[in-house]
């Protein structure tokens, strides 16, 4: 019983970090048919976001706070990934609808540019610019809509993106020199120390629960249950599921399926940056912790099945239990008299990178039988 | 998107062949020795590029894990080459099994005593296990982005495989091949290394005949239409599985070949082949040069590799800006790659939109009678 | 400070490489007058996940020939020559390791390269120096079984650090006696170790319950924590051997799931000093060990400097850690072997570098005839300001085995090549 616990936990705890991260990749990809290779970056950036937000805490006037800094890391970094999302979105992915292949490299390409970008930029700076997009992004929707179809509207604009990037540098200067670690461009990996109630464990009969993998449970549960609220329940919900379905009759009935494009690709996008908190929970944080998440996520959609997303939560769980039940040789105790040659076999397969090796040969085996996935998407438009 | 036929003038083919044999010829009085293994290395790698071009050019597949078949071509070389040479060893095996206790050659070594089975080794193995992964997956008409992550995952697994496997293959460190003795002398020696770059010059003619020949004819038209609508094609009667398998299989065993060729030159063969990055930067080649375009292929894997190398020497900070810009600009400004860009009258294009040159009118009647552009 | 500020920011700026290469020209020392130059090869991964280490070598592979240009530069046959410097990125792979050193020897004509931290690194580096006679210096303390004519190892072989340690955990920690469990990162430094240890342990009469391997880049670290729970109910010693940001997520969660100094678990590790401390956070690591050459924490006049002559060139909050004496020692270790030898010549260096003495910031070191250096053994227990507390030290410099004597397939080999009838592997 306490084995069986004790598996469970475990399962659900590495499925959920599967979850988290590949529930933003499930939205653009089953929603949009869009392959984001990006996506491990925008996690990054995520995790970046919190380790920033967690320094500027520990400056002394936060000091006493500084418990709550995931409270404000996590709508933060889901802003920060979204945006630079949205930017992505903008300037290189809607050129290449309809065509994922090319979609695909080209978002490889500004993965490694991220990549690069938080190496060689500093994090002071780079907040700077973040912040300086973010405002200048928003500043449209803060006018009053006469002021920008006037006469002067080009005007507005341009004092809108002059007045963005003075923010953006006042900001940079201010952590730059409040905050020295991040004043220079550091490639290393930083690390985020979680505050005393987030760290140690629970004990319930005889286990013990890791407080962090706890938090990281419930805000991949938060993080669902939001998405099917959003995608239920409220007006541009609907309109995205709309979209999804038949972007022509949508469009016709008057969806504006380019804001529903960008939309949707932001918040993608900002769930990326929501898993980069839950992820700088437990590692170290620095550029390639994003790509290191990626196939996983890709394994979870494709399993799970476009467009669904209960087989996206069903599938990252399977692969958390099978993980777990693989990797930690669990096999073995579970049934001990196990005849040699299959034991031999497992006990081969108990190490974790073993372990990779066989679930992803499991994946491929399974997709012979089931080519969709878990749930398939049912209809014409599959062969589209 | 749909490629033209060759629409560069002869002459201007020809030039570019000439230019391109003579580089050749060139090459070993020219280069310094470490150019020129260099550039034997980066030849070895448009052999992939050519295959790539093949499946993803002609036919429409997108791999991401052709690092996997170059592997196991290099993996092959290199296991003959340390076998050759371990015979002063202790238990008369290769060195590095001693570090991991294994007395005792495994199984799987045994074929690759013989240099016959060898030289089939590289191309068959490779060929075989894509044709293999291919039509598990194209069986199930999993095709598009589908194809591309299974790719990428396979990748993963046989990174993690090879990566993991001390005792079998020598994991992380992989296989040198340098110090190894063949026909009597070293591999690394600058005489044998010459010899292995007139190797890889051929080799990437005679691919590039191969594949000149497969997509001319009959064969490489249904290449075409599983590109640019493969229902299509079903409906006709054709069994577009078959023929992905069969040019999966042929890029295969040309990574396989490339593989072979880029260990030798290098001096080791490792799991580093494998990186999910790699893979995806053949690729790249490819776009840039032109995909569907033989010649594009050649020249994008050579030309990127030499400016990688160049551009890491001297600041190995900006290379990844670089790459990425690459693919980016590739992807949405010139998608039909460098040569694909000549062929369909770039430089004339170019040189309207700038304004040096008349456009080509649509309509030449039109324009007698005054009128420039024709209102759709 | 302010100078490596901007020129950190230029480097990263594509566009502004020129004023990088002005800046880096300017800070040349010209109090002495040399009467040519001799330019050297450094060849570490500038890019990709092994740069955060790899690039504090180049920092201090620097520092030590700024320092050597300052005081004259090398001497020989009386012309004072001035030590440039190449630097190469083996951009954290392998292959391009093996690469890059072709380009310094075939192209740069180098008469030495120092470069190199991981084992597979150095394992493609290795038939390129061999093909070719180049000579590779190599800084980092590894799993040994290796002794080439062409490679001078500084960094400690098991017997200086794993051995010692181990021996220490089942003797002397708090742990004493209790079972073992191995943890490393999936490659050849963690697994050689991990056999080391095996039969080390079973030799002292001890028992090692369980190992697993991490692939590199993978920091889901839950399963390997159950097994240690599972293979480990009452406490115990955990060697570990995972690399860089692994032991990040690993000694967070081990924290998190109950595994800690109080309840009676402790962690040795062979791959962390100083500046992992700092990266990992010591509250994390507080009362675990570490064994090491070198330890910023030792308290002598040469060490002091060290660190702080680095501080003060690279910014107050630097550490320095082992690895980076061992790359400090190397160069001058060359410097005066060249000057033994009075000649550049690969072969003259070679025969001149084994027996020079050299008093470094641990101690005393000397270059062995297997080509290694007997260096000091310490074993300490991390504090909670990021330091090692130094619980052991061995009565003066150990001589190292580069075959090993535990490991049963290298048992009762050597190495010497002074000697040509003995070689890279002689039976004793």
């Amino acid at each position: 019983m306490e084995l069986f616990f004790e598996s469970l936990f475990n399962g659900v705890a590495i499925g959920s970090v599967l979850m988290v991260a590949a529930l933003g990749l499930a939205i653009v990809f089953g929603l949009m048919g869009v392959i984001n290779l990006a996506h491990g970056e925008l996690i990054m950036l995520g995790a970046y976001t919190t380790y920033v937000v967690q320094l500027i805490f520990k400056l002394p006037a936060l000091q006493s706070i500084y418990w709550a800094y995931i409270l404000v890391a996590i709508p933060l970094a889901f802003v920060v990934s979204g945006v630079v999302g949205i930017l992505l979105e903008r300037t290189v992915i809607r050129r290449l609808y309809g065509n994922p292949l090319e979609t695909l490299l080209a978002t490889w390409g500004v993965s490694l540019i991220l990549q690069q970008f938080v190496r060689s930029v500093p994090l002071a700076y780079a907040s700077g610019i973040i912040f300086a997009l973010l405002v200048g992004f928003s500043f449209p929707f803060l006018l009053p809509k006469k002021l920008l179809d006037g006469p002067s509207s080009q005007l507005f604009r341009a004092v809108g993106w002059f007045g963005s990037a003075i923010f953006g540098i006042l900001l940079s200067g201010g952590l730059a020199s409040q905050i020295s670690t991040i004043s220079r461009a550091n490639s290393r990996n930083v690390d985020v120390t979680a505050p005393k109630w987030m760290r140690g464990g629970l004990e319930w009969m005889n286990l013990t629960f890791p407080v962090p993998r706890l938090v990281i449970i419930a805000m991949t549960i938060l993080a669902v249950l939001a998405v099917l609220w959003f995608l239920n329940r409220s007006i541009w919900g609907m309109r995205i599921r709309a979209v999804t379905q038949n972007r022509s009759m949508s469009d016709c009935l008057g969806i504006p399926t380019d804001t529903v494009d960008v939309l949707t690709f932001g918040i993608g996008s900002g769930l990326a940056g929501v898993a980069g908190v839950a992820v700088s929970l437990l590692g170290s944080v620095g550029p390639n912790v994003g790509s290191s998440y990626i196939v996983g996520c890709f394994m979870v959609v494709v399993l799970g099945g476009v467009g669904n997303l209960f087989g996206t939560i069903l599938a990252s769980f399977s692969i958390g239990l099978l993980t777990d039940l693989i990797g930690a040789g669990r096999l073995l105790s579970l049934w001990p008299n196990m005849p040699s040659p299959l034991a031999a076999t497992v006990d081969f397969f108990a190490t974790t990178s073993m372990a990779q090796v066989m679930i992803f040969a499991l994946i491929v085996i399974f997709l012979q039988f089931r080519p969709g996935g878990l749930f398939p998407l049912k209809g014409r438009t599959v062969e589209a | 998107m749909i490629f033209k036929a060759s629409t560069l003038p002869r002459w201007a083919l020809l030039l570019i062949w000439v230019l391109i044999f003579a580089a050749i010829f060139a090459a070993p009085s020219v280069l310094p020795v470490f150019r020129l293994n260099l550039l034997g290395r980066f030849l070895s790698l448009a052999i992939v590029a050519l295959g790539i071009d093949l499946i993803w050019g002609f036919t429409g597949l997108l791999s991401l894990g052709q690092g996997i078949f170059f592997a196991i071509g290099g993996y092959a070389a290199a296991m003959y080459l340390q076998l050759t040479s371990s015979a002063n060893e202790i238990n008369g095996i290769p060195e590095f099994f001693g570090l991991y206790g294994v007395q005792e050659l495994p199984g799987f070594w045994e074929p690759f005593y013989s240099p016959i089975f060898t030289l089939i080794a590289i191309w068959l193995i490779p060929a075989l296990l894509a044709g293999l992964l291919g039509n598990l997956v194209f069986r199930n008409r999993i095709k598009g982005v589908y194809f591309s992550i299974l790719t990428q995952a396979s990748l993963l697994v046989f990174f993690n495989f090879f990566n993991g496997q001390q005792k079998l293959i020598n994991g992380t460190n992989g296989l040198k091949t340098d110090v190894s003795q063949l026909f009597g002398q070293m591999v690394g020696s600058a005489n044998m290394q010459r010899s292995f770059f007139w190797l890889t010059c051929l080799l990437v003619i005679l691919s590039w005949f191969l594949l000149r020949w497969v997509v001319r004819g009959r064969f490489g038209n249904v290449l075409i239409a599983i590109r640019d609508d493969e229902p299509r094609l079903r409906f006709t009667g054709f069994n577009p599985t078959l023929f992905k398998t069969i040019v999966f299989a042929i890029a295969g065993g040309l990574a396989g070949i490339g593989g072979a060729l880029y260990t030798v030159q290098s001096g080791i063969v490792s799991p580093q082949y494998m990186t999910i990055p790699f893979s995806i930067e053949m690729v790249i080649w490819v776009a840039v040069g032109g995909r569907g375009t033989l010649l594009g292929a050649i020249l994008g894997a050579v030309f990127i590799n030499y400016a990688k190398s160049l551009v890491s020497e001297a600041f190995p900070e900006t290379w990844l800006f670089i790459q990425g810009g690459l693919f980016i600009v590739v992807v949405c400004a010139l998608p039909e790659g460098v040569i694909g860009w000549l062929q369909n009258g770039g430089v004339r294009n170019l040189l309207t939109r700038l304004g040096w040159s008349k456009p080509i009118s649509t309509y030449p009647k039109l324009q007698n009678s005054g009128i420039d552009e024709v209102q759709p | 400070m302010l100078p490596i500020q901007i020129r950190r920011v230029v480097s990263g700026a594509a566009f502004s490489l020129v004023a990088f290469s002005l800046a880096s020209c300017g800070s040349g020392d010209q109090a002495v007058e040399f009467d040519d130059t001799v330019k050297v090869g450094i060849l570490h991964s500038l890019t990709g996940t092994m740069a955060i280490s790899e690039s504090t070598l180049v920092d201090t592979e620097k520092m030590a020939i700024d320092e050597i240009n300052a005081a004259g530069g090398v001497t020989v046959d009386g012309k004072k020559y001035k030590i440039e410097y190449i630097v190469e990125d083996g951009a954290s792979d392998w292959p391009t390791f093996a690469e890059k050193s072709k380009k310094l020897i075939d192209q740069d004509k180098v008469p030495v390269v120092f470069g190199g931290w991981t084992s597979a690194s150095r394992k493609a580096m290795l038939p390129v120096y061999e093909s070719k006679d180049a000579f590779l210096y190599y800084p980092i303390q590894y799993e040994g079984q290796e002794c080439s004519n062409n490679i001078f190892y500084t960094g400690a072989t098991p017997n200086q650090q794993s051995e010692p340690a181990t021996e220490f955990m089942f003797k002397k920690s708090p742990a004493a006696g209790k079972p073992f469990f191995l943890v490393g990162s999936d490659y050849v430094f963690p697994r050689t170790s991990n056999t080391i240890t095996k039969s080390q342990v079973a030799q002292l009469g001890g028992k090692v319950v369980g190992e697993d391997y991490l692939p590199l880049g993978n920091t889901e670290v839950a399963p390997i924590i159950a097994k240690i729970k599972k293979a480990l109910p009452d406490g115990g010693v955990i060697v570990n051997t995972l690399n860089g940001d692994q032991n990040v997520a690993f000694f967070k969660q081990i924290q998190d799931a109950g595994i800690t100094p109080a309840k009676g678990y402790y962690v040795m590790n062979y791959s962390i000093a100083e500046e992992e401390i700092s990266t990992i956070g010591s509250e994390f690591l507080e009362g675990h060990y570490g064994a090491w050459n070198y330890m910023m924490s030792i308290d002598s006049p040469a060490s002091k400097k060290f660190a702080s002559d680095f501080q003060a060139k690279y910014g107050a909050d630097r550490k320095v850690a082992d690895p980076q004496e061992s790359a400090y020692n190397m160069v001058y270790l060359w410097k005066a072997a060249v000057e033994k030898a009075n000649s550049f010549d690969n072969d003259k260096v070679r025969e001149a570098l084994v027996g020079i003495e050299f008093a470094g910031p641990q101690g005393p070191v000397k270059v062995m005839p297997n080509h290694h250096l007997s260096q000091t053994v310490r074993i300490g227990q991390i504090t909670a300001d990021g330091q090692f507390k130094i619980l052991e030290e061995s009565d003066g410099p150990v001589a190292p085995q580069a075959w090993n004597q535990i490991h049963p397939d290298s048992k009762g080999y050597s190495c010497d090549w002074t000697d040509p009838k003995k070689g890279g592997k002689y039976k004793l």
